[in-house]
């Protein structure tokens, strides 16, 4: 019973969102904020029950880990914007987080973003795709050099990068609707599948 | 961090697995803090009698009603918790970002026009890939085809589809890719060197 | 009016209907077109089909319900395949609002043909992305002490083999953002771990770059990846359903696209013609 009952709110709510398409009304915007209010909701509940019970909670109660009690400690003071006087305190606990995820991201974006990528561009030209990937690479990376000019020789070899980001932003295209679209049949699926069993 | 990556020993590795916790235990809060924009946001449009004020109340009756559902009764199998988010959460969701199927669709009708080269290049090859990487771009090749041509070649628009991403396209996002890379790396290293300091608030 | 400003005019509702009427029609009536491989989907499916039995995959279920429809069929296909295998599953989550779908999602592909703790464990969801990809590296246990349902890791029969990516034959991230570039750069770079990459349509062409360079060794992009897939394994499931749909509807997408682009050059025709 409570399927059913789940099945015909969430097919309700869907067709209150879909009403969007005639025009905006108040079934849309009572769904919207709905939504806006049980994301939340959500994100508080598991970040409760999953997260901070998990990782501060249960070492201090299970294991005696009271350690914990420092992260935990200096990541309390990002709530200090709430309070002007001591909006200061946040710089500690944001450039904790950031110098940590700057010092990592260096050497290793270095090596797998660059060094990596720029290994794989750089091969024989034993094939014409790998000719094409070679001059389509470099062509691209100048037209993104705005340091110089695009005039004469660097204005064509950019324009030929330019058609090579066309290629790509044409394929993105192509891909993005195909998103879309799935994901409204998705949706579609659910009401004449799951709501009223009139598809396979 | 940079060190543990040259010397992946102890206790440069000791330190980067305290590092790591640490950071993840304060990313806790940062989770949490991002609720307090639209709290606020709401409640002025609530204090402040707005039109909008009975959906802003909605939008606490949902947020409230789910966490202390979620807090109280639990979030695991079973609990009326996962029941709302099956049955209203997953659905509204999906749904709301299944709405900009139309709107591209009319924005595609709108504003695609082969208007220059470059927009014809981006217009051709959307067309070609939209054909081709669905079932129908083969089915209607074989259907239209004779079994010799075919024969010859079994799927044309697949084939050149997969040519496109996989070669001028793949070359395009790798341009990108090496750009957005270098800047990261530079930005990283303004941040370490405190030479940028902006995330720590402008002026400050 | 002329037909071609009529056309250029065209109240978007109309469009709209027609856009609903090719999708919910092939779901009423299937046409059922064949479903074509291509290489970057079955590089996945050979790698775990490959796979001794007994060996464990990671799969990181980085979505949320926006991007369900792509990404769930391509999940519950992975998963049957790699449980009709005898591989073990670890199951996590790298998105907060992905943490219940993960959880239902598992145990729906389970659902009678794995048992939890012994075939599959799925551990939930940690703040922290990169940090957490990275953590992991070193011992998975430190940052996921319980599963998700609150058990020891210890408890747990599979997890005693299993301490870090060393214990792990592939990671495949099923990513509605940009995880994937994460779990590259900090798991299969530093850790030398292999990677595969599920994702949204949207997405796919970015992640070409991973693999031309061999730094993923497959792809598996949006719906029509998941219908591969599904094909490839014998589960026909939604994704497979709905091929028709999108087929239909791209087809007229691409229709509308041409009559757009008809009645504009018609009218820049007649307007040169005026002057």
């Amino acid at each position: 019973m409570g399927t059913v009952i789940g099945i015909w709110i969430a097919a309700g709510l869907t067709l209150c969102i879909y009403s969007f398409l005639y025009k905006d009304n108040p079934f849309y915007k009572f769904a919207e904020h709905l939504f806006v209010g049980v994301s939340a909701g959500y994100t508080i509940a598991i970040t409760w029950h999953k997260v901070v019970t998990r990782l501060i909670w249960s070492p201090m109660k299970d294991d005696g880990n009271f350690a914990v009690l420092i992260p935990a400690a200096i990541g309390l003071l990002m709530f200090s914007r709430f309070i002007p006087k001591y909006r200061w305190l946040i710089r500690w606990p944001m450039g904790f987080m950031i110098g940590v995820g700057a010092g990592a991201a260096i050497p290793r974006t270095m090596q797998s973003l660059i060094f990596e990528q720029a290994g794989a561009t750089l091969q024989p030209f034993t094939t014409i795709n790998s000719i094409v990937i070679t001059i389509g690479v470099l062509c691209t990376l100048i037209y993104f050099f705005f340091s110089v000019e695009h005039k004469g020789p660097v204005g064509v070899v950019s324009k030929v990068g330019t058609f090579f980001l066309m290629v790509s932003f044409g394929a993105a295209f192509g891909y993005t609707i195909m998103a879309r679209i799935s994901l409204l049949i998705g949706r579609v699926y659910f009401l004449l599948h799951d709501w009223l069993h009139i598809a396979q | 961090m940079i060190v543990q990556f040259f010397v992946p020993h102890p206790p440069f590795t000791n330190m980067y697995n305290v590092l790591l916790d640490w950071t993840i235990i304060i990313g806790i809060f940062a989770l949490v803090i991002g609720l307090s924009s639209l709290i606020k946001l709401h409640y002025t449009r609530i204090v402040r009698k707005t039109p909008d004020l009975p959906y802003s109340i909605v939008v606490f009756v949902g947020m409230v009603g789910m966490a202390l559902v979620g807090l109280i009764r639990g979030v695991d199998e079973g609990t009326w918790f996962e029941w709302l988010f099956t049955n209203v959460q997953v659905p509204m969701q999906a749904t709301m970002f299944s709405l900009l199927a139309f709107f591209i669709a009319s924005a595609a009708y709108r504003a695609f026009r082969a208007r220059t080269v470059d927009a014809t290049l981006m217009l051709v090859t959307a067309v070609l890939i939209m054909f081709a990487r669905v079932p129908i771009g083969r089915f209607l090749w074989e259907g239209i085809m004779p079994d010799s041509v075919v024969q010859w070649w079994a799927n044309p628009p697949g084939d050149i589809a997969d040519w496109l991403l996989n070669v001028p396209s793949m070359a395009a996002r790798r341009a990108i890719l090496l750009g957005v890379s270098l800047g990261a790396i530079a930005t990283a290293l303004k941040i370490i060197l405190g030479i940028e300091r902006s995330y720590m608030g402008a002026g400050e | 009016m002329r037909i071609p400003e009529k056309l250029a005019n065209l109240d978007r509702r109309y469009i709209f209907i027609l856009i609903a009427l090719t999708v919910i029609m092939p779901l009423l009536l299937p046409i059922g077109m064949p479903i074509t491989e291509t290489s970057e989907v079955k590089s996945v499916y050979d790698y775990i089909e490959e796979l001794p039995p007994e060996s464990t995959i990671l799969i990181a279920l980085d979505y949320d319900p926006a991007a369900l429809a792509e990404l769930d069929p391509m999940a519950l296909a992975l998963l049957r395949h790699a449980f009709a295998k005898k591989i073990k599953v670890v199951g996590m989550t790298l998105w907060v609002t992905g943490t219940t779908l993960g959880d239902i999602t598992m145990r729906k592909a389970a659902d009678g043909i794995a048992q939890e703790g012994e075939d599959y464990v799925y551990l939930g969801f940690v703040p922290g992305a990169a940090n957490v990809i990275m953590r992991m590296g070193e011992d998975i246990s430190a940052i996921f002490p319980k599963d998700y349902s609150g058990r020891p890791l210890e408890e747990i029969p599979m997890m005693n083999s299993i301490k870090n990516y060393k214990d792990i034959a592939l990671v495949v991230d099923l990513a509605a953002g940009s995880t994937p570039e994460a779990w590259v750069v900090y798991a299969g770079t530093k850790y030398d771990q292999t990677i595969a990459v599920g994702c949204t349509a949207v997405s796919a062409v970015g992640y070409y770059p991973f693999l031309n360079s061999k730094q993923i060794i497959g792809l598996i992009g949006g719906m029509k990846g998941a219908a591969e897939y599904e094909s490839m394994t014998g589960n026909r499931g939604t994704a497979t359903a709905g091929m028709d749909s999108q087929s239909i509807a791209h087809i007229a997408i691409i229709l509308l696209i041409i009559i757009a682009n008809v009645s504009y050059f018609a009218m820049r025709k007649n307007g040169e013609e005026n002057h």
